[in-house]
């Protein structure tokens, strides 16, 4: 198989993944674990074909996906941030939350317990020059796509130049000293969940709108994946881009060999397997934020 | 006459049943610099904390040039021109330093950019000032500690504090850094900053502050001008009582070695080598003291005697059994005890109960239980015994940990080594943060188990408790071992000199205590 | 320090006071939970009262419904009891799905190899197969976060995937030709009925497991209190320092803790495979793992506690299948999220009301 053509399909694939990476990477760095990545982009999705369905627009479906994830995350942010809410636990009541709460939607606008009626997808631009690259061009003429790109190049300079990012970053380390400062940790904490709400909800609606459908389930754990991608990329946005590329590559090689003698189970094990071993072989360096998963609380802080 | 730069009327806090403050009274005049003196829980961080905005008084009034101010947060506080100094530092380690000290007040470049060039000018300029030189790029968490305060100094400053508050600032300097820490506070001063020095350092009070007020049990007991009181008035209106003499200390009786350390190399978490060829041994029946400000490799030192950290290189022999380093089984089990640096990190599970507490460490003991189960009446008896025995109030054994003061937590840990029985004891800072009841108790406790003729190892910073109790002393410094002395041949000005590396070097023989 | 009483005599927190703290963030949670369900239900055009009425008719009205509700309540029981032991010892086994499936799947290849040996042999065999085949699943992410440090929460969530990708490829060997379920197990590993010995759960699936899920549950209280082992991985829970410090191999007790949450896990599917429909049939855990995260936080992660709690969610989950016709049944599983987000908003209000009642 054509390298640039597999180099195309991982890129494109890990869309999804780097953009919800790439948005948890704000919310871990403010201190909040984000597990609810996956059922944030599971209501993405939803909300695209929703919002697609409705008016056949896309862009109108993009708006609805944000919104959904915008929602979703307002919920972790307010469980784990006003009511210090275990982070994880949340996570996990927030993706079963979604996955009923989607069932329940799917079966009374479509009336269907397993998929919703087929729907439009984003356009392609023919962007001038871009688009015509060998290989990778098309992909790149994919608006989400160059979105993507540029969303990571942006988010890492947001993260790590910025006086927004700096002050990010020290509440996620320590609180009790942005506090001390005036800074407010609530504000930046609720900031970095619903970043990762619009991207997560993002990477939901680019799911929806490359399948066209809705499935029940559809995320299949990318949420997850997308955590241990952020991990392995040692939360930084581009460290995370690099892995989801990895985990991307994954899909796609799953993708790929779909054709040949290896059974579609074994294959279906791919993506989860890699994670694992990514987990397990990077883990060691990787040093989280300092106060990440540890509610703050002024009454209590020094 | 200018009005006070702070003036405190009637401040009252309380929490639960205890009452913090009681009707506090305080006048700072600007430019003066001020002590407020008490021990351990006497009130003077509470207030503080009040006058900083951390908490909020339950009545009383508040000043700030002549003004009535409420102060609601520390944001208050800053705007005032208030600045605090913590006791535990308030820094992000992974940032540098320019990034903390001007965190919240950032320079700022194009689109919302952080300016560092023009951040790391303001600080490189800001602490030259002042007499507090720093390296702005420096990150924080790799600093020595008296670099981290200057940080945090130079952080206020940044921040337009005309009064600056400091918190015990001497509990982790040596003395050549509390001399440079002094001369700049002095420059302070002479520009006018009010500055307000919280300890229980008598020396420091005599050497740096104009005037003073004694705290104690929550309520402003005396105070005035330093130059017309003596350490020892002071120290009385800070007790309440005659200061207790030094602890009367029989000759020591020595055996045989029972705690013994061959050339340690340790490495810390981040892989750096920590302790460095350190040998000594302890005998029975004597306490040895290691000295040395924090951050020299005590705590790695620690963690390697007691079987939490592997050694690179060396032995460790207990009781004259090689221990290897596997786990802190194996080491209780050769016959440590071990009195924690970290109490509620390490020494405590705070949300068990009492009973449970006593039993950390030994829940492998057979006289606990029948085979894999633990006995819950022999618990509650042997709990209700030792907490009786090391006055532990409340002696409840089913009381949650977390709800003891810390000396009574303290107690709580001493109590269950000690009833080990065991030849060797390490105590790592087993009197820090305590009251003065507490720490009574244990510095008699732990010459108790040395009259007993067991081998006792204390590492400590508190140079005070090292001279009162050790029969020998080392001194720990960037993970050697740099001197060797005992408590009549030295003084707290020469083993400070060691622990900031300037003393002579004299060679430590291993063996050489014998004589 | 002025005292106002001494410290002495300050009495512990009364009993009935601690009770409630310990009750309030479950129930409220449940009330939160089945107020958002009115909602959902009035929303959906039925009455509230009259649906959640005929919830409980046939739940706990009829002795069908009684047996469905103790049928449904049995894999919960397991299942939260793996989780709250988990949570115990500090971890978090979200994987209790998979290592029930892949438990359940071992059970049934050796309760059909068996065939023809008596149950005194076949049975604990089957049973003893499950636990193990449980503990072993979940003992992969337990080995991973000891000796890598990798969290077990993607790990465990990872070989849920992997588990029913697991599953399916063997049972393409394995499985009846043309259906996604195994032959049926010998009679020696049959769970009997309960009908057949309490007369008005006659004709309901529910079987002897639900003993074995108590059984269980009695034992995990031993476990956790009255044992060194036990006391060693609260302790590891609770501060993994002083664990430590205490001469807990954290390492090891980790995977012990993940072992034994596997393997209560692996019991769950016991219910299904041996007591109901005798194989082993893709598909049929339907998120009682997930579940069971649910059943533990309300039960505070005490056996005794979860046991209830199981029944709860039990009647819940054979409620919501019985009102199907009139609201679908996966508002069920929207109310026991909720249920699992309003307990854990509520519990860090309890705790700080507790700390402020003992002083």
């Amino acid at each position: 198989m054509d390298a640039l053509l597999f180099v195309a399909a991982a890129l494109r694939i890990s869309v999804p993944y780097t953009l919800a990476a790439l948005g948890a990477t704000f919310s871990e760095r403010a201190g909040v674990i984000n597990i609810a990545l996956e059922g944030i982009m599971l209501n993405g999705a939803l909300g695209y074909v929703l919002g697609a369905h409705w008016t056949g627009n896309p862009w109108a479906g993009i708006a609805a996906a944000i919104a959904a994830g915008l929602l979703t995350a307002w919920l972790h942010a307010e469980a784990t941030i006003r009511f210090r809410a275990d982070q994880i636990t949340s996570g996990i009541g927030i993706n079963l939350l979604a996955a009923g709460l989607t069932q329940v939607v799917l079966l009374a606008v479509f009336d269907s317990s397993s998929n919703s009626t087929r729907v439009v997808g984003l356009p392609e631009w023919r962007l001038p020059g871009l688009g015509d690259l060998p290989g990778l061009g098309p992909v790149l003429a994919a608006p989400l796509v160059l979105a993507t790109l540029l969303a990571v190049l942006f988010g890492q300079a947001a993260l790590f130049r910025t006086v927004f990012g700096l002050r990010l970053r020290s509440v996620g380390e320590r609180p009790e000293a942005a506090a001390a400062l005036g800074l407010s940790v609530t504000l930046h904490r609720y900031a970095g969940v619903l970043i990762s709400g619009v991207l997560a909800g993002l990477a939901g609606a680019w799911l929806a709108s490359e399948q066209h459908y809705f499935t029940d389930g559809m995320t299949g754990g990318r949420g997850y994946i997308a955590i241990a991608a952020m991990i392995v990329g040692k939360w930084t946005p581009i460290g995370a881009a690099g892995a989801c590329l990895l985990f991307g590559a994954a899909e796609a090689l799953q993708i790929t060999l779909q054709g040949i003698h290896v059974p579609s189970e074994v294959l279906q094990m791919l993506p989860y397997v890699v994670t694992m071993l990514a987990l397990a072989g990077f883990i060691g360096r990787a040093v989280p934020p300092r106060s990440l998963g540890v509610p703050y609380d002024p009454e209590r802080a020094s | 006459m200018p009005a006070p730069a702070i003036s405190l009327r009637g401040i009252t806090k309380r929490f639960g049943p205890v009452v913090a403050n009681d009707a506090v009274a305080l006048d700072l005049e600007p430019g003066e610099i001020h002590a407020i003196v008490g021990e351990n829980g006497a009130g003077k961080t509470t207030l503080m904390r009040v006058l900083y905005g951390l908490i909020q008084p339950d009545a009383g009034t508040i000043q700030v040039g002549g003004k009535p101010s409420r102060i609601a947060s520390p944001l208050h506080a800053m705007r005032l021109g208030l600045g605090m100094v913590h006791q535990h530092f308030l820094l992000v380690d992974t940032l540098t330093v320019a990034e903390n000290v001007t965190l919240g007040r950032e320079p700022r470049a194009a689109l919302g950019r952080y300016g560092r060039r023009a951040a790391a000018r303001e600080v490189r300029a800001l602490g030259e000032r002042v007499g507090l030189p720093v390296d702005p790029v420096a990150r924080v968490g790799a600093l020595p500690v008296g670099m981290q305060q200057r940080v945090e100094i130079l952080k206020a400053l940044h921040h337009g504090a005309r009064v600056l508050i400091l918190d015990e600032p001497t509990a982790v300097l040596a003395p050549h850094e509390v001399d440079d820490l002094f001369r700049a506070l002095r420059g302070l001063q002479a520009e006018g900053t009010t500055i307000v020095l919280i300890t229980h350092k008598l020396a420091e009070v005599k050497a740096l502050a104009r005037r003073v007020t004694v705290m104690r049990g929550g309520r402003v007991v005396g105070g005035g001008e330093v130059a017309t009181l003596s350490v020892e008035e002071i120290a009385h209106l800070m007790v309440g009582r005659p200061i207790a003499p030094l602890h009367a200390r029989a000759d020591t009786h020595r055996t045989v070695p029972l705690l013994d350390a061959r050339m340690l190399d340790v490495a810390d978490d981040r892989g750096l080598l920590a302790v460095r060829k350190v040998s000594f041994e302890v005998f029975g029946g004597e306490i040895v003291g290691i000295a040395g400000v924090e951050g020299n490799g005590q705590p790695e030192l620690a963690e390697c005697l007691a079987g939490l950290r592997r050694p690179l290189h060396g032995t460790v022999t207990i009781a004259g059994h090689r221990v290897l380093g596997r786990s802190a089984r194996e080491h209780f089990a050769a016959g440590l005890a071990h009195i924690p640096g970290d109490r509620l990190r390490r020494g405590l599970v705070p949300p068990m109960t009492l009973a449970e507490n006593l039993i950390l460490g030994l829940q492998r003991l057979p006289d606990l239980g029948p085979g894999p189960l633990l006995d819950g009446d022999v618990l509650e008896d042997r709990a209700a015994t030792l907490l009786r025995e090391f006055d532990v109030r409340p002696p409840e054994p089913r009381r949650r940990a977390a709800q003891l003061s810390g000396g009574n937590q303290q107690k709580l840990i001493a109590a269950r080594e000690l009833s080990r029985l065991a030849p060797a004891l390490l105590a790592v800072h087993p009197t820090r943060g305590v009251d003065l009841g507490a720490i009574e108790f244990i510095h008699r406790r732990l010459l108790g188990e040395r009259d007993a003729g067991r081998a006792v190892l204390l590492i400590s910073s508190e140079l005070s408790e090292i001279l009162a109790l050790a029969d020998r002393i080392f001194v720990m410094y960037e993970g050697r071992l740099v001197h060797e002395t005992r408590p009549a041949d030295t003084d707290e000005r020469t083993l400070g000199l060691h622990m900031t590396g300037r003393g002579a070097e004299t060679p430590i023989r291993h063996g050489a205590g014998a004589s | 320090m002025t005292v106002a009483a001494p410290a002495a005599s300050r009495p512990a927190a009364p009993r009935a006071g601690r009770l409630a703290l310990v009750l309030a963030a479950p129930l409220g949670a449940i009330a939160i939970a089945l107020a958002a369900g009115a909602a959902l239900i009035a929303a959906a055009g039925e009455s509230p009262l009259e649906i959640y009425a005929l919830m409980l008719r046939e739940t706990l009205g009829t002795g069908y419904g009684l047996g469905q509700t103790l049928f449904k309540a049995t894999p919960l029981i397991c299942t939260g009891l793996a989780v709250a032991l988990g949570f115990r010892a500090g971890l978090f086994n979200i994987g209790a799905e998979g290592q029930l499936v892949v438990a359940a799947f071992a059970a049934a290849l050796v309760g059909v190899a068996g065939r023809a040996l008596p149950a005194t042999v076949l049975l604990p065999a089957c049973i003893a197969t499950a636990a193990l085949a449980g503990a072993a699943w979940a003992a992969i992410p337990g080995v991973l976060k000891a000796r890598f440090g990798a969290h077990e929460v993607i790990n465990t969530i990872m070989l849920n995937f992997v588990a029913f990708a697991l599953v399916a490829w063997l049972g393409r060997g394995l499985f009846v030709a043309a259906t996604v379920h195994t032959a049926e197990i010998g009679p020696g590993a049959v769970l009997p009925r309960l009908g057949g010995l309490i007369a008005p759960l006659r004709g309901s699936p529910a079987n002897v497991a639900i003993l074995l899920a108590l059984v269980a549950a009695v034992l995990v209280g031993f476990l956790l209190f009255r044992t060194r082992l036990g006391y060693e991985l609260r302790a590891l829970g609770f501060n993994a320092p002083a664990a430590e410090y205490g001469g807990v191999s954290i390492g090891r007790a980790q995977v012990t803790a993940m072992a034994l949450s596997g393997a209560l896990a692996g019991l769950g599917g016991l219910n299904f495979v041996l007591g109901y429909k005798h194989f082993f049939e893709l598909g049929f855990s339907d998120g009682v793992g997930y579940m069971g995260i649910a059943v533990a936080l309300v039960g505070r992660n005490h056996p005794l506690g979860v046991v209830l709690a199981a029944l709860f969610f039990g009647a819940l989950s054979y409620g919501g299948l019985a009102v199907n016709q009139r609201v679908s049944k996966e508002i069920v599983d929207i109310l026991q999220a909720i249920v699992i987000l309003a307990a854990i908003c509520a519990q860090p209000a309890v705790e700080r009301a507790a700390r402020r009642l003992e002083g």
